[in-house]
C-alpha cells in the first residue's frame, strides 16, 4: 500500500508516494534516481549502501524508508557543495583510497559519520569504525590514510 | 545449471575483421586515426589462434578537430586503474595535456575486438601498441605541421598538443587545427619509435587516478545504475543446488501480485515489476519443486574427489633424470598442499540492463570481456551480433569473477525481448555466491630431495585442478618433473560440480604456496635461514634482487626456522613480474588466530609506467591476499552451495591490516610487465613459513582458518615437548 513518506535528502525536503516497506536503498536508487548508494549484499554486511541519518551511519538496505520520516538523510550526493569536494572526498580522490570504487560511496558516508562523532580519530578508532564496510580491491590502507588526511585538515 | 555457461570466448565469424574495419572508419568520422592491434599472441599462445583473434587492429586513437584525443579500447575499467595509465601512455607519446585525452572502454559500437581484460596484459600488451599507434599520430601531425609551416620535420618540436619552430615558437600549428577537415587512417607499421624512458614525462611520474572524482561523488556509472523510462526490475528463479532439475513450478500467486509480470520463457522462469522489492514479493510467491542430486561430495572430501577424477595428467616440464636426483639425495621429502573453492566476491554484483529498440539489443554490463558477451547475448536471443551492443561503464570488481559467459547480460537481453521493457538483471548476493565460477579447489603434491651441499636436486610436482601459472620452476634443480592434472578454468569436467574460472593470479596463488612452504620445510631441515637457501638454490638474477630488496626493507636477520620470532619469506613469478614477500605473525595458541602484523615486498616489474597506480595494486594484491590466505573458503555439500553472503565468506577487512612496506625495484631495462597479480602470489607462503616460524607448526591448507591453525599446533606439542 502506497502512503506519503516526508523527509529531508541531502538538505531538501522531499515528499514520496511510496510503499513505506520499501527498503530506502531501493527508494534512493529508483524512485529518487540516486545510485551513488550501492546494492552489495542486501543484508547490511558490506557497508556499500551506508547514508547517514542525522549523524549516524546507518545501512539503507534493511531500512524500510518510513524509518526516515521526518529526518535529515545525506547520501554521497550531498557531500559535494556548489562544486566543491568535500574534504573527505578530496582526500579519497588524493590518496587513492579507491579502486574499483564500488564501496567508495559508502565508506565516504561511513567515514563522514565517523569524523562527525570523533574529528581527531586515532589510526585504531578509525579501523575500528570502518570494519563493517567492506572494499573487495583492498585499498584499506589508503582509505585509512584518506580519512586520517580529511581529519587533519578539518572535515567534519 | 552447472555446465550451462557458454564458452568463455566465442570465436568470431571469418568477416568479422573487415566488417569491423570498414565500420569503424565509417563511424568513427573525421581527424587523424591510427589503427593499431596488441597482439596477444604471445601469452595467450594456441589458445588465441584457435580461437580465431583478429589479427587487423584491436583498438585506435583519434585526433579531432577540436584537438581533443580519444583512445578507443575494448579494455575495460575495472578499478586495476588502466583508464589512467593508458591516458598516460597515449599524452606522453602524443605531447598532450593528460587533460585531453578521452577514453572510451568496452563499447562494441565504438571499440574495436577484443578478448577481454585480464592476465594482467593491457598495460605488457596493449600499452607498447598504444604508445606505438600515438607515436605514429605524432609523426603524421609532424609531417602535417611541416607542410603547414613550411619548415623542415627536423626543425620541429611538439609540445602541449601543438607543433612549432624549434628556432621561432610563433611559428605554431596545433593538433586541432591540423587534424581538422582531415580524415587520415593509418594502420600502424611499426615504424614510429616510442620514447625511451628518458624522454618521459608523463609516464612513470605518479598520476592521480582519471576516474576518482567521479567514483568518489558516486557519479560514477556502474551497469546497475544506469535508469531507462518504463524499466522493470527482474528476478530470476534459481535451483536450489547446481545439477538441480525443475519438477513443477507454480508462478500464480506472482501473477497476482499488483505490478509484477511473469515469465515462463525455456526454462527462464522470472517475474519482474517496477521496483526490486515488488518483483523480490512475486518471487517468493513462485512455488517450485526441484530433484536435486545426492551430495557425492564436500568441501571436506573434495580433494581426494579431485586426485580420483585427475586422470592421467600432462607433463609440463621436464629435465634431468627424477631416479638420478633420488640417488644424489641425502634427505627426502613428501608434502602436500590444499585450497578449497574461492569466490571472486567483488562487491558490485554481476549486473545488466538490456533495452531493445529499433531492432537493435543494448546491454549495459559489468563484464570483464564485452566482445565476447556480446556473441554470447547474440546467440542466446536469436539477432545478428551487429544488432547486439555491450556497453560496458565502470565496472565494480572483477578478479577474473566477471570474465565468465555474461549470464546475467543473458538474461536480462531474454527478458527485455519477451517484455518489450527495458529489463535490469541484478544479481543478489546469494546469486553472485551461487553462479560465481570459483577458483577451482586443488591438491599440490610434492616429492623432493636435498643433497648433501643443500641443494634441491629432486622435485617431482603434480598439481591437481588449479593448472601449473606460478609453479614454472626457478629453482637450479637438475632433476624436474612438473605435471598437471586439469587447469582452473575445469577443463575436466569430472572434477568440478559448478563452474570454475580464473580468480586473479589464476592457480598461482596455491601453486606458490605449495613451493615456497615446501622449500621452506626443506630449508628447516637442513638448519638453514629461509632467505639464504632461497639464493643458495637459484642463480636466476631477478629473483635474487627481489628477494634481497625484500629482506632489506624488511630488516631480515638472519636465523634458521623455527626462530619463534613468527618470519616468514616466499617469492614468485607472476606476469613476467619478480615479487618476493616478507612477512611477519603473530598466533595466538588458544584461539589459533593467526595475526599479520608487517609485510615488506618487493616487484621488479620492468618499466614503471605509473609508480602510483603500481604500488596501489600491489598493496591491493596483499591485502587481498590475506584473504585467501586466512579466511575465504566456499562450503558446499553436493551442488548445494551453503556460502551465501559475507557473515561466512570473510574478506579482509581493516582490522586484518598489516603494516605495510612496498618496494618497486628498478629495472628499466625490461618493458613494462604485468601489475595487477604478482603481489598476490607470495602471500599465503609467506604467511605460512611465518607461522612455522613463530611456532614449529606447518599448515598446508589454505584458508588458514583458526581451527587448521590449532589442529596444527597440537600436531608440534606432543607430550614431553615444551609447546
Amino acid at each position: 500500500m502506497k502512503d506519503s513518506v516526508s523527509f529531508r535528502l541531502n538538505g531538501k525536503p522531499v515528499r514520496l508516494d511510496v510503499d513505506p516497506e520499501r527498503s530506502l536503498l531501493w527508494v534512493l536508487r529508483t524512485d529518487l534516481g540516486l545510485t551513488g548508494t550501492k546494492y552489495g549484499c542486501g543484508e547490511s554486511l558490506c557497508g556499500a549502501c551506508t547514508v547517514v541519518i542525522g549523524k549516524e551511519a546507518v545501512r539503507s538496505c534493511l531500512l524500510p524508508v518510513k524509518a526516515v520520516r521526518g529526518k535529515d538523510v545525506t547520501t554521497i550526493e550531498g557531500l559535494e557543495k556548489g562544486g566543491k569536494l568535500h574534504p573527505l572526498q578530496e582526500a579519497f580522490a588524493d590518496t587513492g583510497g579507491l579502486q574499483c570504487g564500488f564501496c567508495t560511496p559508502g565508506m565516504i558516508m561511513n567515514a563522514y559519520a565517523l569524523l562527525l562523532k570523533n574529528p581527531k580519530p586515532s589510526r585504531p578508532q578509525i579501523a575500528l569504525g570502518m570494519e563493517d564496510n567492506l572494499c573487495r580491491c583492498a585499498a584499506h590502507h589508503r582509505i585509512v590514510q584518506a580519512i586520517e588526511k580529511a581529519a587533519a585538515g578539518g572535515a567534519s | 545449471m552447472s555446465g550451462a555457461r557458454p564458452p568463455l570466448v566465442m570465436p568470431p565469424t571469418p568477416s568479422e575483421t573487415s566488417f569491423s574495419r570498414r565500420r569503424f572508419i565509417r563511424l568513427v568520422g573525421g581527424g587523424i586515426i591510427v589503427l593499431f592491434n596488441a597482439d596477444l599472441s604471445d601469452l595467450m599462445g594456441q589458445e588465441t589462434r584457435t580461437r580465431g583473434y583478429p589479427t587487423d587492429f584491436n583498438a585506435y586513437l583519434r585526433i579531432a578537430a577540436d584537438g581533443r584525443v580519444t583512445v578507443y579500447s575494448g579494455k575495460i575499467e575495472m578499478g586495476q586503474g588502466i583508464v589512467t595509465s593508458l591516458a598516460q601512455m597515449a599524452a606522453d607519446e602524443l605531447g598532450v595535456a593528460l587533460a585531453s585525452i578521452d577514453m572510451v572502454m568496452g563499447d562494441t559500437s565504438l571499440c574495436p575486438f577484443d578478448n577481454g581484460t585480464y592476465g594482467s596484459m593491457s598495460t605488457r600488451f596493449f600499452g607498447p601498441a598504444l604508445r606505438a599507434a600515438a607515436a605514429e599520430a605524432k609523426a603524421v601531425l609532424v609531417m602535417l605541421a611541416s607542410e603547414k609551416l613550411k619548415v623542415p620535420k627536423e626543425a620541429l618540436r611538439v609540445e602541449d598538443g601543438a607543433v612549432f619552430a624549434a628556432a621561432d615558437p610563433k611559428a605554431r600549428v596545433t593538433f586541432g587545427q591540423l587534424a581538422n577537415g582531415q580524415k587520415i587512417v593509418r594502420t600502424l607499421d611499426g615504424k614510429a619509435v616510442p620514447k625511451s624512458v628518458a624522454e618521459f614525462r608523463l609516464m612513470g611520474k605518479p598520476t592521480k587516478r582519471l576516474d576518482a572524482r567521479a567514483k568518489v561523488t558516486g557519479k560514477a556509472q556502474f551497469a546497475g545504475d544506469v535508469r531507462l523510462p518504463g524499466m522493470l526490475y527482474a528476478r530470476v528463479l534459481r535451483p536450489p543446488a547446481h545439477g538441480a532439475t525443475l519438477k513443477s513450478v507454480d508462478t500464480g500467486g506472482a501473477a497476482r501480485i499488483p505490478g509484477a509480470v511473469v515469465v515462463n520463457d525455456g526454462g527462464l522462469v522470472a517475474v519482474l515489476a517496477p521496483d526490486p522489492e515488488t518483483a523480490e514479493k512475486a518471487l517468493a510467491a513462485v512455488k517450485s519443486d526441484w530433484d536435486v542430486p545426492k551430495p557425492e561430495f564436500d568441501d571436506r572430501t573434495v580433494f581426494d574427489h579431485l586426485l580420483k577424477s585427475g586422470g592421467a595428467g600432462q607433463e609440463s616440464e621436464r629435465k634431468g633424470d627424477l631416479a638420478e636426483g633420488e640417488k644424489s639425495a641425502v634427505s627426502l621429502f613428501e608434502g602436500k598442499y590444499l585450497n578449497g573453492y574461492g569466490a571472486h566476491a567483488a562487491m558490485e554484483t554481476h549486473t545488466a540492463l538490456a533495452n531493445l529498440e529499433n531492432g537493435t539489443m543494448t546491454v549495459w554490463n559489468s563484464t570483464q570481456t564485452p566482445f565476447p558477451n556480446q556473441a554470447a547475448i547474440a546467440q542466446a536471443i536469436g539477432f545478428a551480433k551487429e544488432n547486439v551492443r555491450v556497453i560496458t561503464p565502470f565496472v565494480g570488481g572483477g578478479f577474473g569473477g566477471k570474465s565468465g559467459g555474461g549470464q546475467q547480460a543473458i538474461e536480462a537481453a531474454k527478458l527485455a525481448k519477451v517484455t518489450g521493457k527495458p529489463v535490469q538483471v541484478c544479481w543478489t548476493r546469494a546469486e553472485e555466491f551461487f553462479f560465481d565460477a570459483f577458483r577451482p579447489a586443488a591438491v599440490v603434491k610434492i616429492r623432493s630431495g636435498l643433497d648433501a651441499q643443500g641443494r634441491i636436486c629432486l622435485w617431482d610436482y603434480g598439481v591437481w585442478a588449479a593448472g601449473s601459472r606460478g609453479a614454472e620452476q626457478f629453482y637450479d634443480v637438475p632433476n624436474n618433473l612438473m605435471r598437471t592434472y586439469g587447469r582452473w578454468g575445469g577443463d575436466n569436467p569430472k572434477m568440478h560440480l559448478f563452474a570454475t574460472g580464473p580468480w586473479r593470479a589464476p592457480g598461482a596463488n596455491l601453486n606458490v604456496f605449495a613451493r615456497e612452504s615446501h622449500l621452506d620445510v626443506m630449508a628447516a631441515k637442513a638448519k638453514a635461514d629461509p632467505l639464504e637457501f632461497r639464493l643458495r638454490n637459484t642463480s636466476d638474477k631477478r629473483m635474487r634482487s627481489v628477494l634481497e630488496a625484500a629482506a632489506a626493507r624488511f630488516g631480515w636477520k638472519k636465523a634458521a626456522g623455527p626462530s619463534g620470532r613468527g618470519v616468514g619469506i616466499a617469492c614468485g613469478i607472476d606476469a613476467g613480474t619478480y615479487v618476493a614477500l616478507v612477512a611477519e605473525v603473530k598466533v595466538d595458541a588458544a584461539s589459533g588466530r593467526i595475526r599479520v602484523v608487517r609485510i615488506a615486498c618487493a616487484q621488479d616489474m620492468g618499466i614503471v609506467i605509473n609508480p602510483d597506480g603500481a604500488t596501489m595494486q600491489m598493496e591491493g594484491c596483499i591485502m587481498m591476499g590475506l584473504g585467501y590466505a586466512l579466511t575465504e573458503e566456499v562450503r558446499f555439500s553436493g551442488g548445494r552451495i551453503h556460502t551465501r553472503n559475507f557473515d561466512t565468506y570473510e574478506i579482509p577487512k581493516f582490522s586484518m591490516m598489516p603494516a605495510l612496506d612496498t618496494v618497486l625495484v628498478k629495472n628499466d631495462e625490461l618493458s613494462p610487465q604485468g601489475g595487477g597479480e604478482p603481489a598476490l602470489v607470495p602471500v599465503g607462503a609467506a604467511i605460512a613459513n611465518a607461522v612455522f616460524d613463530a611456532t614449529g607448526a606447518r599448515l598446508t591448507e589454505m584458508p588458514m582458518t583458526p581451527e587448521r591453525v590449532k589442529t596444527a599446533l597440537a600436531a608440534v606439542r606432543r607430550p614431553g615437548t615444551p609447546p
